[in-house]
């Protein structure tokens, strides 16, 4: 008993780590587009939607895994979806009642949370076939993965396209302490690239960034890591999806816990 | 025996570099027409436009271990096209974040001279102006204030002479104003044979007639002459639409391309909130080139239409 309890512990701690980066939802399985394009104008909403998403995720993850063996086979996309809706619902009135004004920045994209790829996935894809505490890690690896994503997209748009982060002026702040240093009378204005926080700088700085997280796992391979291995759920390549990936319904999970033996189950 | 080597067995002169540099030349009566016209600055934020792309390409070529690619002047044809395309008094880093833009984004990332779907000069326009919208729109400058002709237009104040917007003594960006001397530069690519009427004459014409049809100003000579010569369509019929890179290859498609073109540069100026809207139009429809080259593609010599042989 010990043993499996250490085990689990164990690839709980890698499946984590694996949604977090080997499987980031954003910069490698590119799920969630959506939200993901459009609410990152600034740092501090692309961290609110991301941490909301977040619990969705965790919280509709253990349910599903809990009533895996209970959801028939054919009726589990609705089912899911009602539980996840169910925590959405939770979550708009809690943001509604304690953050309004994250409430009313997120507007419409909080309801959609529903329908983000990235939660119906991860239901589909693992915890539908994993016991409940891998599916729960699972749930917030993959979570603050998208978190640190949409963090790190809207902070790079806001410092561009309004000389912000977090709503502190960065940009002037450093330029007119430069300024003074130097004995300038007026201090030198940032003039924001004020497309980064319209719709083609999301595209600009997702792009971007996905390319310099490549670079990286590129580095890391060649120096003899195993970064680039896709674990859980999907293929390495996309195009294999529908034979091997999220699209199938019984996966060859190598390496997961107990998931093979829960396909032969069902 | 005769040995008869692969093909092909016509070779012309005409290599890339050849090409770039003939319409460098036939940019140059725009350009100096503009640095006359706009003072030192001008000069200055061209200078600095054009050596801002050059010297981006080959940064990018070094640092990517590529072929250093600014022998074929492309990158300085880029760098004029832009330069020409901004205020003559935007400040020196708006052309250097324009080139950079223009060249890295727009060009370098999808491979190059040959591999990108957009013109970068106009690219990197738009982004300008989407991004800096307060600085891309002012053409205030010593010698002349207030909007431009087609912006005067659009507001329904009086225009400029006409005579003034062929010659080009209205405000504009730098290489736009005068009609005259696109010309000169456009009849010379013809004659060299760098560009053909294709495009800039089904884009010209299909204008024409779509500002006939829906200016609701019947047939206005005068109305018809300053929105050719008051705004941006010489420099982007002559010399950006007719982008090797970014037009059809095939001839009907250039046709369609030249139409395409002229309807919606004739809808966002008639139809849309800004008074100019060449660049967009272009822009739009090098995003349309694969599909029109798609279905326009000839029957190769000896196969039979797709009718028959069905």
């Amino acid at each position: 008993m010990s043993e499996m309890n250490s085990e689990v512990k164990q690839s709980s701690m890698e499946v984590f780590f694996n949604g977090l980066v080997k499987e980031n939802p954003t910069f490698v399985l590119t799920l969630g587009m959506c939200p993901t394009l459009a609410v990152t104008t600034s740092a501090i909403n692309g961290l609110g939607m991301g941490l909301t998403t977040t619990a969705v995720l965790v919280l509709s993850n253990a349910i599903i895994s809990l009533l895996r063996h209970i959801i028939p086979n054919r009726v589990r996309i609705p089912a899911f979806i009602v539980i996840v809706a169910s925590f959405v619902t939770m979550v708009e009135l809690l943001l509604e009642g304690f953050i309004p004004s994250l409430y009313t920045a997120l507007g419409l994209y909080i309801p959609l949370i529903v329908v983000n790829c990235i939660i119906l996935g991860r239901a589909e894809s693992f915890a539908s076939k994993n016991p409940v505490v891998p599916s729960i890690f699972d749930g917030l690896g993959m979570g603050l993965g998208f978190t640190v994503a949409l963090t790190a997209i809207g902070a790079v748009r806001e410092l561009l396209g309004a000389g912000e982060l977090f709503g502190i002026p960065v940009i002037n702040n450093v330029l007119g302490a430069v300024s003074s240093m130097l004995g300038r009378q007026e201090p030198v204005e940032y003039v924001p690239i004020s497309i980064f926080v319209l719709a083609p700088g999301a595209f600009f700085v997702l792009a971007a960034l996905t390319a310099l997280q490549n670079r990286v796992k590129r580095k890391m391979q060649e120096r003899g890591q195993n970064a680039d291995k896709i674990q859980s759920g999907c293929s390495s390549d996309c195009a294999g999806c529908s034979d091997s990936g999220c699209a199938r319904r019984f996966v060859d999970v190598d390496g997961t816990p107990g998931s093979v033996a829960d396909a032969k189950k069902e | 025996m005769l040995k008869v080597s692969s093909n092909p067995h016509i070779r012309s002169k005409d290599t890339t570099s050849r090409i770039m540099q003939y319409v460098l030349i036939a940019l140059l009566p725009a350009t100096l027409f503009g640095v006359f016209h706009f003072g030192l600055h001008a000069l200055l934020l061209v200078l600095a436009t054009v050596l801002t792309t050059v010297l981006t390409e080959y940064i990018y070529d070094r640092c990517m271990k590529k072929k250093i690619s600014i022998g074929d002047f492309s990158a300085a044809v880029t760098g004029l096209l832009l330069a020409l395309n901004l205020p003559p008094r935007a400040p020196l880093w708006i052309g250097v974040i324009g080139g950079v833009f223009a060249i890295i984004v727009v060009k370098m990332l999808f491979g190059g001279l040959g591999q990108n779907f957009m013109n970068p000069a106009l690219g990197a326009r738009c982004f300008l102006i989407i991004s800096f919208t307060s600085i891309m729109t002012n053409f205030d400058c010593d010698a002349y204030t207030g909007a431009t002709p087609l912006a005067a237009i659009k507001a329904g104040e009086g225009a400029p002479q006409l005579l003034d917007m062929v010659i080009g003594r209205t405000t504009g960006t730098i290489g736009e104003t005068s009609m005259i001397a696109l010309l000169i530069g456009a009849v010379f690519l013809l004659v060299m044979k760098v560009i053909d009427l294709r495009v800039p004459g089904s884009y010209i014409l299909s204008f024409v007639v779509f500002i006939l049809l829906f200016s609701g100003r019947g047939l206005d000579f005068g109305y018809i002459l300053s929105q050719l010569a008051g705004g941006g369509l010489m420099l982007g019929a002559f010399f950006m639409a007719t982008d090797y890179v970014t037009r059809p290859i095939t001839k009907n498609g250039q046709y369609v391309f030249g139409i395409f073109l002229g309807i919606m540069t004739g809808i966002f100026r008639i139809f849309g909130p800004s008074a100019e809207g060449v660049s967009y139009a272009i822009i739009l429809g090098n995003l349309l080139v694969p599909l029109i080259e798609r279905f326009t593609k000839p029957t190769a010599f000896g196969k039979k239409a797709k009718k028959e042989a069905a």
